[in-house]
């Protein structure tokens, strides 16, 4: 049948099974959006900003685990979508991005609204299309999709033309999809992976250094089985958090900056690190010749380029985190003398584990005066659905969440860990929702990052998404001022937000409904009654203003070089 | 230490762009850069030398490979290939040093291309070190212009595209 381009680009979302998208219209979608009108099997949310689409799609993405889906049109639409793509870039998540352009006869001419969205974006995708041709435009879609799901997963930004929207053509969806220069490692060599168990089996302070990678790979299953056959322990990073359950002993919490102290000394004396979808980042390893200076290091990463990236490797095995764990676990259980003799010999590193879990657990001093911020959090936990999904913003409340919200299952973090977007948190908790309308999706912001997408609050409430807002309010911008204090002498420019927005008054002039505690007495009644509303619904909470994040590793010092109290 | 690398890429739009932006973006050096098309339709061919450490030189091919657009990379690293390079180089020509710069380019077996009262235009092929040569040679009779293509590499016996 004979589709227009905007259908066809319709059609082959619904053929990638996508139900969801995030759009703004505009001059260049606007023949999407009339085939849109009235079309069946897609639901369109409108955001207030095509960042906030963009991150929702993101969010979407990550709590399900499908390929989120964003439109904008071309000019000042598509340089919105930027901040989010770069978002799910840093963090490898599947995307793909519709963007309009002027029609193919004026790009070049500096067209009303013509911006040159693939250059911009050329160093933030995986990979990006400029479609030329009605004819083309299905094989792209099918390439988009695979390129943005498989290997390690990322946006993908197709820039369709006007005219090739209006132009018609037979719609003929491709069955199979073939990039001859595309053809991401799957199987972990399995010689390497031999390799690998015997150098585990042979070690004595092992310790399972988890990334991101494995939620995105769907082994959180497998790496749980691998750390409890091995009892070795696990500590996972931001992006890691619920790949292993957060209240198994086995459990370090997180390691780097704001990690753990245990978490940190583990991998400072551990004779054998297997870091698995995880990618050595600044601020986990702290100074870099310092680092795990007595382990040797198995890499496992469906990307050769973040082997040997940061730090020497001595046994990389390329390939999909899922398959890869699975045969070792298959290796292991065929190493079953050596297996045996590797858990008997590993109590003495379980007892020096729990000695530092012991001496300098993640801790804060509580009070009955003012709020803390970790309380609230440790209510939340406490108050909150086992499979609520938590979005957060960037900077304190985000570490505070880190350390003091247990993470057990995967897909219910989602939080911008390369990048460090604030004005993330809101909008990806609105695509979590949008995916699992029935679950309880909470973001947990402070009072900055909360007001920089701040006007998805009428998506959601638009949209029925009963999102529960969390502002953490100590009128600063607190991960700043933390630093200002700690290495800028107190002095705290441009970190007081002074002017005390009134957030509950904020909620009702988007129709939503506020909550306020000023008290610690007040917190648990104010998360009730808050979870407690069938709808979007603001919590604020008046915290200690002067709080920071500990214990915390100085940017450049080593990991055991930690500041405890401050 | 300097390296010469040839990147096999689907002739697609924006194809150049992406590899150096790569380059720009990663901090990593391009000392020369050509492409142009091989025999096989669709494929282009670039000769990229560029220089750094081991650990720099084993990203520069990772990064390269996860393009989606990049076919193959081969890094000739160990004298492996041939390389070549040409010059068109303008050098200033009178009285004297006219029969001077004749005997230089006979040396080098390079050509003559541009004849004038007051210069000579010169076409030298060869090994970059070749042509590093022959212009140390003409420097100082007068250099005017010089342009240069960078080098393009082929791999010696079975090393290479498809062998």
């Amino acid at each position: 049948m004979k589709m227009n381009g905007a259908r066809i680009m319709l059609e082959c979302l619904k053929k990638e099974g996508v139900d969801t998208i995030f759009g703004y219209p505009g001059g260049t979608v606007i023949n999407i959006y009339d085939e849109l009108f009235g079309i069946k099997g897609i639901n369109h949310i409108l955001p207030r900003h095509e960042q906030g689409g963009t991150h929702a799609a993101d969010g979407y993405a990550r709590a399900s685990g499908k390929v989120g889906v964003a439109i904008a049109t071309s000019g000042p639409g598509a340089t919105n979508t930027v901040t989010g793509i770069a978002t799910a870039y840093m963090d490898s998540v599947p995307m793909v991005i519709i963007t309009g352009q002027v029609p193919t006869a004026l790009i070049g001419n500096d067209a009303f609204q013509e911006v040159d969205i693939i250059g911009i974006t050329r160093s933030c995708t995986k990979h990006s299309f400029l479609v030329r041709d009605v004819n083309e435009l299905a094989g792209i879609m099918k390439k988009a999709f695979y390129i943005a799901r498989t290997g390690r997963p990322g946006p993908v930004l197709v820039d369709l033309p006007k005219d090739v929207q209006i132009a018609q053509t037979e719609f003929v969806y491709p069955e199979t999809v073939e990039i001859r220069s595309y053809k991401p490692t799957v199987e972990g060599h399995p010689k390497q992976i031999e390799r690998a168990v015997e150098m585990l089996l042979a070690s004595h302070k092992p310790v399972l250094y988890v990334g991101g990678g494995v939620i995105l790979g769907n082994a959180a299953d497998e790496l749980t089985t691998l750390a409890r056959m091995l009892i070795a322990p696990v500590t996972t990073t931001l992006m890691g958090l619920g790949a292993f359950p957060g209240n198994d002993r086995l459990s370090l919490g997180m390691p780097g900056m704001h990690g753990s102290y245990c978490a940190n000394m583990a991998m400072t004396h551990s004779d054998m690190i297997v870091a698995i979808g995880a990618r050595f980042d600044d601020r986990v390893t702290g100074k870099l010749a310092t680092f795990a200076p007595h382990a040797r290091i198995i890499h496992i990463d469906v990307d050769p380029t973040s082997i040997k990236k940061n730090v020497r490797v001595d046994l990389p095995i390329v390939g999909d985190v899922k398959d890869v764990l699975s045969k070792m676990i298959r290796q292991l259980k065929k190493s079953d003398e050596k297996l045996k003799s590797f858990v008997s010999g590993i109590s003495a590193w379980d007892e020096e584990i729990n000695g530092w879990k012991e001496k300098h657990p993640i801790n804060y001093k509580n009070s009955s005066s003012i709020i803390k911020p970790q309380y609230v959090i440790q209510k939340l936990r406490e108050l909150s659905d086992d499979d609520a999904i938590i979005s957060t913003d960037v900077g304190q409340h985000q570490m505070w969440t880190a350390q003091f919200f247990q993470f057990n299952r995967p897909r219910t973090l989602l939080s911008s860990g390369g990048l460090g977007t604030m004005g993330y948190g809101l909008p990806a908790a609105m695509g979590a929702q949008a995916a699992f309308p029935g679950r309880q999706v909470i973001t947990i912001c402070g009072d900055g990052g909360v007001q920089m997408n701040i006007q998805e609050m009428a998506t959601l409430v638009q949209n029925r998404l009963p999102v529960k807002i969390v502002i953490l309010n100590n009128n600063f911008l607190g991960m700043v001022r933390q630093w200002q204090e700690l290495f800028f002498e107190k002095r705290y420019s441009q970190t007081c937000l002074e002017l005390p927005i009134d957030f509950i008054k904020l909620a009702e002039a988007y129709g939503a409904k506020g909550f306020r505690a000023t008290k610690p007495d007040e917190v648990e009644n104010t998360i009730k009654q808050g979870f407690a509303h069938n709808g979007p619904v603001i919590m604020e909470f008046m915290i200690a203003r002067e709080e920071k994040v500990l214990p915390m590793v100085p940017a450049g010092a080593s990991l055991n070089e930690m500041v405890l109290n401050a | 230490m300097q390296h010469t690398i040839s990147v096999l890429v689907e002739n697609e739009f924006g194809v150049l762009s992406r590899v150096a932006s790569l380059f720009s973006g990663r901090g990593f050096n391009i000392d020369s850069l050509t492409v142009a098309p091989t025999n096989e339709e669709n494929l282009s061919r670039m000769t990229i030398v560029t220089r750094g450490d081991d650990r720099i030189l084993e990203q520069i091919n990772k990064q390269l490979n996860k393009l989606i657009d990049v076919l193959k990379v081969i890094d000739f690293s160990d004298g492996s290939a041939v390389e070549r390079e040409m010059a068109l180089i303008k050098v200033t020509a009178e009285d004297e040093s006219r029969a001077e710069v004749l005997r230089i380019v006979d040396i080098f077996r390079a050509k003559i291309i541009d004849v004038t009262p007051k210069s000579y235009t010169i076409e030298a092929t060869g090994s970059p070190l070749k042509i590093d040569a022959i212009l140390d040679l003409l420097r100082p009779l007068g250099l005017k212009e010089l342009v240069r293509t960078g080098a393009v590499a082929i791999g010696r016996g079975a090393k290479g595209w498809k062998g």
